[in-house]
């Protein structure tokens, strides 16, 4: 396995860079699609008399406008969002039962070194945990309630300290992004294959009558992009997590000195076996483990790198027992 | 041209010197932010310890011994002077609060009670925040350290007189030597 040795500074300009590419990608994609929709009018239009060609590119500029907005939404809001989808609720301040978790958050954000984030709940037996945000400064931890129940002091800690350091990372900042433009895409391609099919029913036999070679390569080179797009926006978030688990694991151990409380929960969260029912597949990649309990996160190769949100459980415990045998 | 390439150079060298000073100055803060998160969780430990003492008098009455160490214990490190001093009256009143949470063990009632529980987790958890305040400060001023006596750097660290920064050390022989733990097996 190769473990990419970056240092935390590397690690957080990466995934900066990492999120605005994500972003740049994404609005020009969505300007590809309405691109196509205008060749689409445009072509079919062509032998009618009203509209002869498009001069602007109105669905391009629209499509990229709207993208732009989504973008931005997702950039300084997708926190909200992530959380919202997940019924997650800010932790009463003085309820004794939520005590320890947030003194377990306040001591790790001291071992980090960063403003405390603000805490929230997710109503779900299932034990799990994810943190969402655009930077330190606006980073929310969230919990399930199972988490808080079955997870020990030392195990709650470490989870914790997993989550800040994704925080520290400025992971969460590129997932959070990806978690919500997933949920974007998804209504894009749903629109733009109605489009297709209800378009597809009436102007079908003007253009093949017609028949343009090129506009017909274009034609298809869309389709295909529509139809591929939520297999790519999914791929791209499996992609983005499964390295940032293993050096979140890594580090986060190295805030509480303690890399077997962090197998243990992982132990726990792992043989708790019920998928969480609170957390959307959309947002599946951020959590410290995968809420749905998919088969392919077990595995390891070329098809779990390609299908995995997750590197194995039993890979990440075997890793950080072998930390604390190095450390004594 | 020479005169230029020279003006140049030592423009470049300038503006070297001036990012490396700054890179210090921001580095001296974020260790004297650190050693003040410090002071921050002792001082929340002395304020907890009265209220913790308080609720357990009730039933440990046969440990009065106990329960007065711990406030002597508390009251000498609120009024301790300097690292060091610090340190020992620190790690006295770790001591001593050790063995009253001993003792507590054999109190089924007081470990029942809710608010016992309560100050129990308050006082080991700032216990953590001291560790963790100390891990940090460790860390940063290590970085300091680094910083300034790396070459080049440490030239500019000599002429505006940055000196390192002292790391926080287990100042108790005892604590520092290795547990001996005997794992021969006796019949």
């Amino acid at each position: 396995m190769t473990l990419t040795a970056r240092n935390i500074y590397e690690q957080q300009s990466h995934n900066k860079t990492l999120t605005v590419l994500v972003l740049v990608g994404f609005v020009l994609f969505v300007g590809f699609l309405g691109f196509g929709l205008d060749m689409y009018l445009s072509g079919s239009g062509l032998d009618s008399d009203e509209g002869a060609g498009l001069p602007i590119p109105v669905a391009t500029i629209l499509a990229m406008s709207v993208a732009g907005v989504g973008a931005a939404r997702s950039a300084f809001n997708g926190d909200a969002a992530v959380l919202a989808s997940s019924t997650a609720v800010p932790v009463p301040e003085d309820d004794p039962r939520y005590r320890q978790l947030m003194n377990v958050v306040d001591e790790m954000s001291i071992a980090a070194g960063l403003p405390r984030p603000k805490v929230y709940l997710v109503p779900d037996q299932d034990p799990n945990a994810f943190a969402t945000g655009r930077d330190p400064a606006h980073a929310s931890i969230a919990v399930t309630e199972g988490l808080v129940e079955r997870l020990s002091r030392d195990e709650l800690q470490a989870v914790v300290a997993h989550e800040m350091s994704h925080i520290r990372n400025y992971d969460i900042r590129l997932m959070t992004v990806v978690a919500s433009l997933i949920g974007t895409v998804l209504l894009i391609t749903e629109f733009g294959t109605r489009m297709l099919r209800f378009g597809g029913a009436t102007a079908g036999k003007k253009s093949s009558k017609k028949g343009g070679g090129g506009l017909g390569i274009l034609m298809l080179v869309w389709v295909v992009a529509l139809i591929l797009a939520p297999v790519i926006s999914q791929l791209l978030a499996m992609a983005v997590s499964r390295q940032r688990e293993f050096l979140a694991d890594a580090s986060g151990a190295e805030l509480t000195r303690n890399p077997l409380a962090l197998a243990a929960a992982l132990q726990k969260i792992t043989d708790a076996d019920e998928p969480t029912q609170a957390i959307k597949k959309g947002s599946a990649h951020l959590c410290i483990a995968d809420p749905l309990g998919r088969k392919a996160n077990e595995r390891e190769g070329f098809l779990a790198d390609l299908m995995g949100t997750h590197p194995p459980v039993e890979k990440r415990i075997m890793l950080l027992k072998a930390m604390a045998y190095q450390t004594g | 041209m020479i005169l230029l390439l020279v003006f140049g150079l030592l423009l470049l060298l300038l503006f070297w010197g001036i990012g490396q000073y700054n890179k210090l100055v921001t580095l001296r803060n974020q260790v004297q932010n650190g050693w003040k998160q410090i002071d921050v969780q002792l001082k929340r430990r002395h304020d907890l310890i009265p209220n913790l003492v308080n609720t357990v008098k009730g039933y440990m009455q046969y440990e009065q011994e106990t329960l007065d160490k711990v406030i002597q214990a508390r009251n000498a490190a609120t009024t301790a002077s300097g690292v060091a001093d610090a340190a020992t009256k620190e790690n006295a009143l770790t001591g001593a609060l050790g063995r009253l949470f001993a003792l507590a063990e054999n109190y089924p009632t007081l470990k029942a009670n809710e608010n016992v529980k309560q100050l129990q987790e308050e006082l080991s958890s700032t216990e953590n925040k001291i560790g963790f305040a100390r891990q940090f400060f460790n860390d940063i001023a290590t970085k300091f350290n680094i910083a300034q006596q790396v070459f080049p750097a440490n030239i500019i660290a000599g002429m505006f007189g940055f000196r390192p920064s002292e790391l926080f050390e287990v100042t108790d022989a005892a604590e520092r030597a290795v547990p001996h733990v005997d794992l021969s097996l006796k019949k």
